[in-house]
């Protein structure tokens, strides 16, 4: 119940945000009708649990991102000036990146996370890493993942505990 | 403009035109922000042209769907202020944020599930007179 009110009051500002009707009758009724057939299939697919509508994650994950786009700006320069050096020193390589995360969130959002830094892109998921193409020889150490998948997993509501930097918030 | 600017020398009592202040700093702020975005598509436009194999193309077109879009979209957020446009482009923003990796992801998979080998180690930009001397560059 308390599910289904979190995610009938998302989807309710979210068609207002799209559509910015406020007070045409007609048009406010089709976009009640709406949320509540987006609401009566997700009941009906039963899926009105913590992991569709994780309200309690949202500023942890926010928080997540805005760390995340500092450390995308950063690799953008790094790749940026290898491109447009004259030389373009790069040095390819194929690394295992391990996984900590218990769920497949987890494992999810750090994968996101490698790939949307310029720079690194997982390849393959493997049973307990990931594979990364690394552009730059300095981005290819695997200690340096070891923050992003720990944040990531915290992103997501899991505690990650790999040298105790920062638990469960 | 010059007038004002004349007119608030000379009364240095009257206020501030903050309005007008505020308009400019907004056309400033917006304006660098898209020019860091359009530098940053070039730069990845440049990377696809200049990387030596798939995997390494990948990364420089990851440069355009990052800084480039996302800082096209700061720049404009700006640019609307606070209006029913700029929440829509937060939710564009926002979205970019997730779905551009995946889209990566599913093209480097299927790369890597076809079997296709990526050009590893140390790699320099051939020398200009080396280019067109026929290994195809």
């Amino acid at each position: 119940m308390k599910y289904a009110l979190i995610l009938a009051v998302t989807l309710a500002g979210y068609w207002l945000t799209l559509s910015g009707y406020f007070h045409k009758p007609l048009i406010l009724f089709f976009g009640v009708v709406s949320v509540l057939f987006t609401l009566g299939l997700a009941a009906r697919m039963k899926i009105l649990d913590k992991e569709t509508v994780p309200y309690l994650q949202v500023p942890k994950t926010l928080s997540y991102f805005v760390w995340l786009f500092n450390e995308v700006v950063k690799a953008n320069v790094a790749v940026a000036k290898a491109v447009l050096s004259p030389e373009l020193k790069i040095s390819p390589s194929l690394i295992e990146i391990p996984t900590h995360q218990d769920s497949d969130i987890g494992k999810t959002m750090f994968a996101n996370s490698i790939t949307l830094t310029p720079g690194t892109v997982s390849v393959d998921m493997q049973e307990d890493g990931i594979l990364v193409h690394a552009l730059l020889s300095e981005m290819a150490n695997p200690d340096d993942f070891i923050e992003m998948g720990e944040r990531s997993g915290w992103a997501v509501g899991e505690t990650i505990d790999i040298d105790g930097a920062h638990k469960d918030g | 403009m010059a007038e004002v600017k004349h007119d608030a020398a000379a009364h240095a009592a009257a206020p501030l035109p903050w309005g007008e202040i505020f308009e400019w700093a907004q056309a400033f702020l917006s304006g660098g922000l898209i020019l860091t975005g359009a530098f940053f598509v070039i730069a990845g436009a440049i990377g696809i042209l200049r990387m030596p194999d798939f995997y390494t193309r990948i990364h420089a077109a990851g440069m355009t769907d990052t800084m480039g879009a996302e800082f096209i979209l700061l720049g404009l957020i700006v640019q609307s202020g606070f209006t029913q446009t700029s929440l829509k482009l937060l939710l564009v923003a926002f979205f970019l944020f997730i779905t551009s990796p995946t889209a990566t992801h599913a093209i480097a998979h299927a790369a890597h599930l076809s079997g296709l080998k990526p050009k590893l180690g140390p790699y320099e930009a051939p020398e200009l007179e080396d280019i067109g001397k026929g290994d195809g560059a």
